[in-house]
């Protein structure tokens, strides 16, 4: 029970971190951190599959496409432009304000049972891999075609083209 | 490994709500909070995977496999935007040599 309590204390440092570190590339190192406390997470709900794609696609792809970028734009001239400090203020206002309101009406709908897990083999992937492939055939192959699409996307936009200067 | 998992079970529901909305708020205010564009991509990121967590909690409580295949699209989709999404960014770098967002603001006629 109290290891909850840890990694959620960590993710939220490290997601705090993420947001107030100054370095981009230190930014990308917390959030780096803060994906593997949601694999933590992952894996004492026992959803092992989910836990192997978060580690893959989230720490394993993602991340080193954001560090990629970060090599190929050059930040190190100067600092980042902050805004002001009447807008930061505003901006941690609302943020706020979002979080009382959700945990506010949690609060007022009161009931909160365990979270137990009824089936063990739920997030394993031969339980996982049945409904995906009977019930989310069609959304299983859309997503390839979107996948396509977007690496088509990507390439189209991040090649150099002479003609169409902005 | 079956008393591994004994110890989630007394964790109530509402700590995994909280929890969620807590992470989900840091990438509000980060969004909001910072200029550069590489910065509030990867608090979307944030805001994303918030969902994540509380949709496998959901799908844990309910014993329904449904929620932890919709994460895996909710992954696949989050791959596929990041991917365009960094490609606009080194266009929009290429082109006006910053990434800060308030450069952009010609956008807005």
């Amino acid at each position: 029970m109290s290891i909850f309590y840890f990694i959620a204390f960590l993710s939220i440092l490290f997601a705090v971190l993420v947001i107030s570190a100054k370095n981009p590339v230190h930014s990308i190192l917390y959030l780096v951190l803060t994906f593997f406390t949601f694999t933590i997470q992952y894996i004492l709900l026992n959803a092992q599959f989910l836990a192997i794609v978060n580690f893959i696609v989230y720490m394993g792809a993602i991340l080193v496409l954001f560090l990629y970028t970060l090599m190929l734009i050059n930040l190190n001239k100067d600092s980042e432009p902050m805004k002001t400090n009447l807008v930061k203020i505003a901006a941690v206002l609302g943020g706020g304000c979002l979080m009382v309101v959700i945990v506010g009406a949690l609060k007022a709908l009161g009931v909160s049972q365990p979270v137990v897990l009824k089936n063990p083999d739920l997030g394993l992937v031969k339980n996982l891999g049945k409904v995906l492939f009977n019930e989310f055939l069609l959304p299983f192959e859309v997503s390839s075609l979107l996948l396509l699409s977007a690496m088509v996307g990507a390439v189209l936009l991040a090649t150099k083209d002479k003609k169409t200067t902005a | 490994m079956e008393s591994f998992f004994e110890t989630v079970k007394t964790v109530p529901l509402n700590h995994y709500i909280i929890l969620s909305s807590v992470i989900f708020s840091i990438g509000v205010i980060g969004v909001l909070l910072r200029r550069n564009a590489i910065v509030i991509f990867m608090s979307v990121e944030l805001m994303l995977n918030a969902v994540n967590l509380l949709l496998t909690a959901f799908s844990v409580y309910h014993g329904d496999p449904n929620g932890q295949v919709f994460v895996f699209f909710i992954m696949a989709l989050a791959a596929a935007e990041v991917a365009v999404g960094l490609a606009i960014i080194v266009m929009i770098y290429r082109n006006t040599n910053s990434v800060d967002i308030n450069v952009l603001n010609r956008l807005k006629w």
